[in-house]
């Protein structure tokens, strides 16, 4: 869900492009962390670990701990909470440590 | 490779203040951050300071963070964005600091260097854990004020310091519902001002209280609290299930201090200050000759303060560059220890005041 009312700051942008999540269209905003995106389309679980296929989120939100890891563009491992959304960006949630080219 | 007077990595309160003052002083100054926008943790700071007029007290942390940027602007310093260091080698010809950008790995060799690299939060580790939906409060503030976008709805915070309270306090401006913040300690961590606000607006603070374990299949749905006693041991019967779709961690912050190890620089352990931190020197420069650390890397504490040691250190460099002559430089760097000494009073301050003073002790070959 954005946060569009606020008692203090600013109104905020309309989305403006589209960004798709392992194969489904979502609306995003041009330059937004990937994040961010998938936080307002209800989408929580990022990845799954290597081993035993557990779900994982965001946890820092700053670029830090590497838990929102997902593959984009066919590149494993980007963390999405601090890489802008780009129009019609291909995401997929990540396996394990991931492999290249899963998209292209 | 380039050769530049002084490089700071950061560009959070602590490395633009430094950079505004090398600037001033008629230094040439490069300052690097590895994001997009600089700024590092102070747009998330919505509510306003604390402290006196100079300290920019009733003051929101992003108009300061606007400001300083504009400052920072006019000061004529370069700033390289989106570039991640991942190198800081001193020699004998200078300081080497390497970085990426945009998947180039670029280098450039200066005679100072600022550490301002901020810290992360800390983590707590129970059944549960790493399900989505847990994450650090400040994660939670990001979201909110920054990206504006919620996390979830319905949310449980834990530490009732200062950033537990504050960001449970935004998460309600942001129409999140704060079900309870619960805190392992018999008080508050936090200011009472603080507290006051979350309690007027209906949500529970439980001290005594910890997070048992966190329950749900992809991301967490509901946690299980229970009360402890004095020596932290659980009390049976007194568990309680609330259901959540969050769970924001606020239980502190650790310096971020890689760089400073992978360079050489003296380390000592003060738990009040985060943890393991990097020994400075009155002129914030550590033990290594021309490394200079600034902000949370010197020690957890706050934006204020932050802006203080990167002005400290910032007038430290230009002196040591020779741009500023002794008897400038002396009184500049008591005015902003005049300040740093008035932040760090009252209940909260005089323990940080404490813990600086230990840190400066270790740099003369105590401790
Ligand atoms: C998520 C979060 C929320 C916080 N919220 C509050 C709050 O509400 N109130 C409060 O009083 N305090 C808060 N704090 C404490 C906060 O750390 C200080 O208020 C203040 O921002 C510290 O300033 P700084 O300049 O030392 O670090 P920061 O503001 O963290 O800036 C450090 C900068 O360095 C950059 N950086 C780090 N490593 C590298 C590298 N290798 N290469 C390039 N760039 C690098 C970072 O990306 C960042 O931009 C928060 C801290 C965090 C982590
Ligand atoms: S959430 Fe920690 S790196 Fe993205």
């Amino acid at each position: 869900m954005r946060v569009a009312k606020h008692p203090i700051l600013p109104p905020i942008k309309e989305p403006d492009i589209t960004i798709y999540v392992d194969g489904k269209a979502i609306p995003a905003i041009s330059g937004e962390p990937i994040a961010a995106a998938l936080l307002a389309a209800g989408i929580k679980v990022f990845r799954k670990t290597a081993k035993k296929g557990y779900p994982r989120g965001i946890f820092c939100g700053i670029g830090r701990c590497t838990d929102c890891v997902m593959t984009v563009d066919g590149q494993p491992n980007v963390r999405t909470c601090v890489t802008p959304a780009r129009e019609n960006m291909r995401i997929e949630t990540q396996n394990g440590l991931g492999s290249w080219g899963e998209q292209g | 490779m380039r050769k530049v007077q002084s490089l700071v990595i950061g560009a959070g309160p602590a490395g633009l203040a430094a950079t505004i003052e090398i600037a001033k002083g008629g230094g040439e100054v490069v300052l690097i951050d590895e994001n997009a926008k600089p700024g590092g943790q102070l747009f998330k700071q919505i509510h306003k300071f604390f402290g006196s007029k100079e300290h920019r007290a009733g003051i929101r942390g992003y108009d300061i963070g606007t400001q300083l940027l504009a400052e920072t602007t006019s000061s004529g310093a370069e700033v390289l964005l989106d570039s991640p260091v991942y190198g800081v080698y001193p020699h004998n010809e200078g300081i080497m600091v390497s970085y990426l950008h945009r998947e180039q790995e670029k280098a450039l060799l200066a005679e100072k260097v600022i550490l301002a690299s901020g810290g992360m939060e800390n983590t707590l580790s129970f059944p549960g854990s790493t399900l989505p939906g847990i994450m650090g409060a400040g994660c939670a503030q990001t979201m909110i004020n920054v990206n504006r976008v919620l996390p979830g709805k319905k949310v449980i915070m834990v530490g009732s310091g200062n950033v537990g309270l504050i960001v449970s306090y935004q998460l309600m401006q942001a129409g999140a519902d704060v079900l309870a913040l619960i805190e392992g300690a018999p008080s508050i961590g936090g200011y009472g001002v603080h507290a006051g606000k979350i309690r007027r607006a209906g949500t529970p603070i439980k001290v005594s209280h910890t997070i048992k374990r966190a329950l749900g299949e992809n991301q967490v749905e509901a946690v299980e609290i229970v009360q402890v006693d004095d020596k932290f041991r659980p009390l049976a019967g007194t568990e309680e299930i609330i259901a959540a779709d969050t769970v924001c961690i606020a239980v502190g912050l650790s310096p971020l201090t890689e760089l400073a190890w992978l360079c050489g620089c003296e380390f000592t352990y003060i738990p009040l200050l985060g943890g393991h931190v990097p020994i400075h020197n009155e002129n914030m420069e550590t033990s290594v000759p021309g490394i200079y650390v600034a902000g949370d890397i010197a020690g957890v504490e706050e934006a204020s303060t932050a802006m203080e040691e990167g002005r400290l250190a910032g007038i430290a460099v230009a002196q040591a560059l020779g741009l500023y002559p002794p008897e400038e430089a002396v009184p500049l760097k008591e005015e902003v220890w005049n300040r740093l000494n008035t932040l760090r009073t009252g209940p909260f301050g005089q323990k940080r005041f404490d813990a600086k003073v230990e840190l400066l002790q270790a740099a003369k070959g105590g401790n």
